[in-house]
């Protein structure tokens, strides 16, 4: 996430004006492209501190970036519309809440039901059936519980939880239904069901390629030269894997029956690796590799440019 | 979908402890993940209807409630009279006819 205008400034989001206008023209000082020059960053950052001084220096702006109206560049943000949320697919989760009794439905439809010719035949409801209708859920499942299937339990009323079963491999924002577990019917007509779309909290290492499951590895210099074994993550929990002697950065690595396991077909987890030289400051690798590039010149470019 | 934390980064004038009692309130129903609240876009928008209406009438904690309650009810049979219009509209012309036929013209 961007930074915001008041941490821009080293400022709390209720500091006064006159301690913004101090942080800004300090920053202004050490950042200013005339006493920077050559300096490109110092430039970028001078310009969006500005540019936040700028918005929080105006009341009027201040307040309306507060209320979220506008967003840190000063530009309007779209307002949400109640309605059409309300009205839509999971508009139901507020609308049919504790004030709609299944009763007032009821009457709604036999209403509906027993006017029919005459017009005094009332109450009975002749037989009139109505389906419930169905609900539509959100469920936010971990990605590793997406990819190797799990149980959860709904619990948006917590008088009626609902167990769903996550299929391995499930996409994110399919749709799983469940039957009869939706709005109970009228006049004992059948429940509707529930619909639960699934989404997938992203995770901060693995990714999704249809079945097979991408994971960028850290290697050392010496596993990525000397090879050895690394023990590496998996859905299904870790496992240890050979890294073959010379692997440079970027190598693939292929872990069978590592992906996402469905009855007919089993993706792998394609593991990229990624060499990382470590903390900075090797004095003794950097002594070692200023004798040993003496002796073996390689350029690495070679026919780029 | 929105975490707490990054609600509370959108929605400045909104602290942590009056979304904790909407959430309490069950006036926004997010979704429990992970040891967060998980906000979708239906939570979002209701969360700056009720701002917009705190702020616009200067309403107490009761209002709010009776205000939402009543909304709620509008939007709720809304969805069933939109059923009830989808299920007219499925029907063969000479059916849809004759209950536009039927609709009488003054209200008792």
């Amino acid at each position: 996430m961007a930074e915001t205008p008041y941490e821009l400034l080293g400022v709390k989001p209720d500091a006064s004006p006159d301690e913004i206008r101090k942080a800004y023209r300090k920053l202004a000082k050490q950042l200013h492209p005339d006493l920077n020059p050559g300096k490109p960053e110092a430039e970028a950052r001078f310009k969006s501190v500005t540019a936040a001084y700028d918005l929080l220096s105006d009341a009027d702006k201040r307040a309306r970036y507060d209320r979220g109206e506008i967003d840190e560049t000063g530009a309007e943000r779209p307002q949400y519309s109640y309605r059409p949320h309300a009205e839509g697919a999971h508009g139901w989760k507020y609308s049919s809440s504790q004030e709609m009794d299944p009763a007032d439905l009821e009457d709604l439809f036999a209403m509906f039901g027993s006017g029919v010719r005459g017009g005094a035949r009332r109450g009975r409801g002749q037989g009139f059936q109505v389906p419930g209708g169905d609900r539509l859920y959100t469920l936010t499942v971990d990605f590793v519980e997406a990819a190797a299937g799990a149980k959860k339990r709904l619990s948006l009323a917590p008088d009626n939880p609902l167990d769903v079963t996550i299929p391995p491999g499930i996409e994110d924002g399919q749709v799983l239904r469940l039957r009869g577990k939706g709005d109970p019917g009228v006049g004992g007509g059948p429940a509707g069901d529930a619909l639960i779309e699934v989404h997938i909290a992203p995770h901060p290492h693995f990714r999704r390629d249809g079945d097979n499951i991408l994971l960028d590895l850290p290697v050392s210099l010496s596993e990525a030269v000397l090879g050895g074994r690394v023990t590496v993550p998996t859905v299904t929990g870790p496992v240890t894997m050979t890294i073959p002697k010379a692997s440079d950065t970027g190598a693939q690595l292929r872990l069978r029956g590592k992906g996402i396991q469905r009855r007919n077909a089993t993706g792998d987890q394609i593991v990229t690796l990624k060499v990382v030289i470590g903390a900075p400051g090797d004095a003794e690798l950097a002594a070692f590799l200023e004798g040993w590039t003496q002796q073996h010149q390689t350029d690495p470019r070679r026919g780029m440019a | 979908m929105i975490v707490f934390d990054d609600l509370l980064n959108r929605f400045r004038d909104l602290e942590r402890r009056e979304l904790t009692r909407w959430v309490e309130n069950r006036w926004v129903l997010p979704e429990r993940h992970a040891e967060t609240w998980v906000f979708h876009e239906v939570d979002v928008a209701r969360i700056e209807l009720i701002l917009t209406i705190r702020r616009d009438f200067a309403i107490d904690d009761e209002a709010t409630e009776l205000v939402l309650g009543l909304l709620d009810q509008v939007y709720g049979l809304r969805r069933q009279m939109r059923r009830l219009c989808d299920a007219v509209a499925r029907q063969p012309q000479d059916v849809q006819d004759a209950i536009r036929a039927a609709l009488p013209k003054t209200h008792r």
